[in-house]
């Protein structure tokens, strides 16, 4: 088992070090230089002035080179300056990681409570109304999008209560806090409960199938016993694995919503980050994402690997 | 036909939900009552009803004309880097699984790579760098697709590869693109065609997403996506219409490829064994 | 003595596309406390569909038990709550499967999975039942039973899983075993040390035994009784030893003659030509009339009723006598 871990970090750094190449250079591709418009937007026009510019940022150095600078700042906790704010790229990261961590946690928390249990219901009634019902739900849930479904809320909002709700503030109390976060958590949540749910009912489904459903069934065990101690046992396995791809997806999703409900996280503030053309810190802000994707990966991976007695102990 | 209606009536519905929508689209011209790109300051934020049937934006545009002409924009848009994306991924799948060797190797550390970033922010990056038009939208979603599909389509080849008539094919001496794209091609096409489908509804919906963003499809095209950021945070109280019909139409288009994507799968599914 | 098990009039129908099959037709036997029956017949005869109808364990939606009684110990099961028949199967009447590597759950101890039952139905605390598993693991002759217990069904080999679905069926000492090829997925070696014990555990327990199989020589070698299925129906009954000495059903017979004999001259096996009608579509008469050697117009259009032949020996056969 060591040395399968050994080599899944090996391959997460290489992977990290190829996206720190894609990414490094996919910015570069574009033609308008950044100097140009910060050149431009500052009214200058002095040809010295903008070769000290292209000097301070350290442009007038070879791509490998600059490369090299970023990647050696990165592991020394440097990562930069942004262009924008001209502050370290680091703080400008650092309090908003939370804020993101946090509402990710809650969404994620939202979507296998919701998912799990009515994943099992229409698995254990399936083909019954309420089966098809709760199917056709999940798919509209699916289909819908998110920051639409956002838009819709901060519409309720405003005919119920007269006001946008507003996250810029964070409260002092853990409850204060996940009673305002509940409804963007809810959103960006939505739809990975839908694709919980779905894969735990075809899960649930396939288990039940199995012969030692019906070995239970045999020892005359009650039937709630067999559905969640037999059959949900086995059919959560699979679902932990999505866990870890359903990360990646939420991010898509905390995009758009923090967008939305205007939250100061740093998904917005990617989205920010490329408006403003402001390299150094959309670098940053992807490698931090790939880092936690792959990271998440591997942490689910390993829990699979504990959690299924057939990995864990090769008799 | 009616057998299949009768045992995938979600999966008909789907279709039937989808052949509107483009045909619609195909028709812009002729549907749409309106222009959508004229503006009249005049008729401005004129409620659902009477002429404009879903009413009109802050500029004065019909919105159900923005939305039929939105449709030819977005269901381009999809399709065109679903079709992209799914074909060169399979190519990628593909060659991969049959050739093998170094190549192989590249392009799974490769499609890894890729994996480690989530759909949106990966288009979006792409978008960045590229640079907001008709185009480079197609291309930035499209990309983001061919991990997964090259992913599919190598586990199909290689599970093909080793079966008996790909060896009487070698031993009769085909040469391998040949035994590649006769042989084992038409077989993988039935998973690459439920997993295209799948994938219209999230293609869908990254557009919708992007232009949102304001980062998809640029000025004067009309696409659901940017309908919705303009209208967003000033005219949600004033003009609520702004804010549902372009969601809406959103929602049923992607609903409808998504049942019929489903039904697809149940009917191509060789696991279906009841 | 009164049989422990009496099974009368079974019929069982599964609902499928092409129609009603009727899996199990008439079939009625009994077994005593300590005695094993065999019901033997090919893949699709019916048989492990009894087996599973006698447990109601059939799956409820296409299949359904339509008539017949089912006493054990005097109490017919097909008149019973679901909630009572839980309480029944594993108490009183239990099942091993055939393979037991599917039939054990893979992410439960396998002493979980004994003491579990055993808590259920005799409300012993959790140290209590696990003691009780423990205890028939080694019962079954599991080695080191201790640690076994804690061990999951993949650590296991298959002639040990079998053993512990074993201690599982008979933890609680049902009245009732019946086991569903219990050997057949198991080496040969094996195969007669888990009969073995079988065997000795009903000696000690005096459980009845019903043996469903397909291969005459286990049944040779541990039924006192045997009953012969084909295409859902009884054919043959009687003590095993009259039925080897003297075959009445053509269908026994063939399947006699078709098992390979240690010794004697070299000759080619006997087959019983064609196969076995499908069940939803059955010819009016005898269902084994088209394979028949003794066949005549009447089998082609008359049921054979089941009629004693001998002394304790029946069969459903117009032609024997």
């Amino acid at each position: 088992m060591i040395d399968y871990l050994l080599r899944r970090l090996g391959l997460m750094v290489l992977t990290l070090f190829g996206v720190s190449v894609a990414i490094f250079l996919l910015l570069r591709i574009v033609p308008g230089d950044i100097a140009d418009i910060i050149f431009e937007s500052a009214g200058m026009v002095d040809p010295a002035e903008k070769q000290q510019i292209i000097h301070d940022l350290g442009l007038d150095q070879s791509l490998v080179m600059q490369y090299l600078h970023w990647i050696g700042g990165l592991l020394h906790g440097d990562l930069g300056y942004s262009y924008v704010s001209e502050k370290p790229v680091l703080q400008e990261i650092a309090p908003r990681i939370p804020i993101t961590a946090r509402l990710a946690a809650l969404a994620l928390a939202f979507a296998v409570a919701t998912g799990v249990p009515i994943g099992v219901i229409t698995a254990v009634r399936q083909n019954s109304g309420l089966d098809y019902l709760l199917r056709v739900f999940s798919l509209l849930a699916l289909s819908m999008p998110a920051f639409w479904l956002g838009l819709l809320v901060l519409m309720g909002f405003v005919n119920w209560f007269g006001l946008l709700p507003i996250y810029d503030k964070a409260p002092g109390t853990l409850g204060a806090w996940v009673l305002m976060m509940v409804v963007p958590a809810a959103t960006v949540g939505l739809r990975s409960s839908a694709l919980i749910m779905r894969l735990t009912r075809s899960s649930m489904l396939e288990v039940l199938r199995n012969d030692y459903i019906r070995t239970a069934r045999s020892k005359g065990m009650p039937e709630r016993t067999v559905t969640y101690t037999h059959a949900l046992r086995n059919a959560l396995l699979p679902v932990i694995t999505t866990i870890g791809i359903e990360t990646a997806f939420l991010f898509g999703g905390l995009v758009v919503t923090e967008t939305v409900f205007n939250i100061p996280g740093i998904a917005r503030f990617l989205v920010e980050a490329i408006r403003w053309r402001d390299y150094p810190m959309v670098q940053n802000l992807v490698m931090f994402i790939a880092v936690i994707v792959v990271t998440v990966n591997l942490l689910v991976d390993m829990a699979y690997m504990i959690v299924d007695p057939r990995i864990r102990l090769r008799g | 036909m009616l057998f299949y209606a009768r045992r995938y009536p979600l999966g008909i519905a789907g279709a039937l939900i989808l052949i509107l929508f483009v045909v619609t689209a195909l028709l812009a011209g002729v549907v749409a009552p309106f222009d959508p790109l004229t503006t009249a300051p005049k008729s401005a934020l004129a409620p659902p009803g009477g002429r404009f049937l879903l009413g009109t934006d802050m500029m004065g545009r019909d919105v159900l004309s923005r939305l039929i002409h939105g449709a030819r924009i977005s269901l381009a848009v999809a399709l065109g880097a679903a079709c992209i994306g799914s074909g060169l991924g399979c190519l990628l799948g593909l060659a991969s699984g049959y050739l093998g060797g170094w190549f192989d190797l590249i392009v799974q550390r490769l499609a890894e790579m890729m994996q480690a970033l989530p759909l949106l922010v990966m288009a979006l990056v792409i978008t960045a760098s590229l640079g907001p038009s008709l185009v480079n939208t197609i291309i930035a979603i499209a990309i983001p697709l061919v991990p997964n599909v090259a992913r599919i389509v190598r586990a199909n080849v290689l599970a093909l590869r080793e079966l008996p008539y790909v060896e009487a094919a070698k031993a009769i001496g085909l040469g391998r693109m040949k035994i590649a794209v006769f042989h084992i091609l038409p077989n993988t096409l039935a998973p690459l065609i439920v997993l295209a489908t799948a994938q219209l509804g999230s293609t869908i919906l990254t557009e919708a997403s992007l232009s949102f963003l304001g980062l998809g499809v640029p000025e004067p095209y009309p696409s659901w996506g940017r309908m919705l950021s303009e209208s967003a945070a000033e005219y949600i109280r004033v003009a609520p219409w702004l804010v549902i019909f372009p969601g809406l139409a959103i929602s049923l288009v992607v609903f409808g490829a998504n049942l019929f994507g489903d039904a697809l799968r149940d009917l191509l599914d060789p696991r279906q064994a009841h | 003595m009164a049989p422990v098990l009496e099974v009368s009039g079974l019929n069982t129908i599964v609902q499928s596309r092409e129609g009603i099959v009727r899996a199990v037709q008439d079939v009625s036997f009994s077994v005593e406390a300590g005695k094993t029956l065999a019901i033997v017949g090919e893949s699709g005869c019916g048989k492990t569909m009894t087996a599973l109808s006698l447990m109601r364990l059939v799956p409820s939606p296409p299949v359904k038990i339509t008539a017949g009684s089912v006493k054990v110990a005097g109490v017919d099961l097909l008149s019973l709550t679901e909630r009572e028949m839980r309480d029944v199967r594993g108490r009183d009447i239990a099942m091993i499967f055939q393979e037991p590597m599917t039939a054990l759950n893979p992410v439960l101890t396998v002493g979980y999975q004994i003491a579990e039952m055993v808590s259920m139905h005799e409300k012993l605390s959790k140290k209590a039942a696990w003691d009780r598993a423990v205890d028939m693991m080694r019962h079954v002759r599991i080695p080191a039973p201790e640690r076994r217990a804690q061990e999951y069904p993949h650590q296991m080999s298959g002639g040990m899983r079998q053993r512990a679905m074993i201690a599982m069926a008979l933890a609680c000492r049902p009245k009732v075993l019946i086991a569903d090829e219990p050997t057949t997925a198991l080496d040969v070696t094996i195969q007669a040390q888990v009969l073995d014990l079988i065997k000795d555990l009903q000696t000690e327990m005096g459980t009845a035994v019903v043996l469903i199989t397909h291969d005459l020589g286990v049944v040779a070698e541990t039924a006192d009784r045997m009953i012969v299925m084909y295409a859902g129906r009884k054919v043959e009954e009687g003590t095993t030893a009259a039925l080897f000495a003297d075959p009445l059903h053509p269908y026994l017979r063939g399947l006699m003659g078709s098992v390979p004999r240690m010794g004697g001259t070299a000759q080619r096996l006997q087959e019983i030509s064609g196969i076995v009608p499908p069940l939803v579509n059955l010819p009016p008469g005898c269902t084994f009339a088209d394979r028949c050697s003794m066949v005549r117009d009447r089998c082609r259009t008359d049921v054979p009723p089941f009629t004693e032949k001998r002394s304790d020996h029946a069969a459903a056969c117009w032609e024997t006598a």
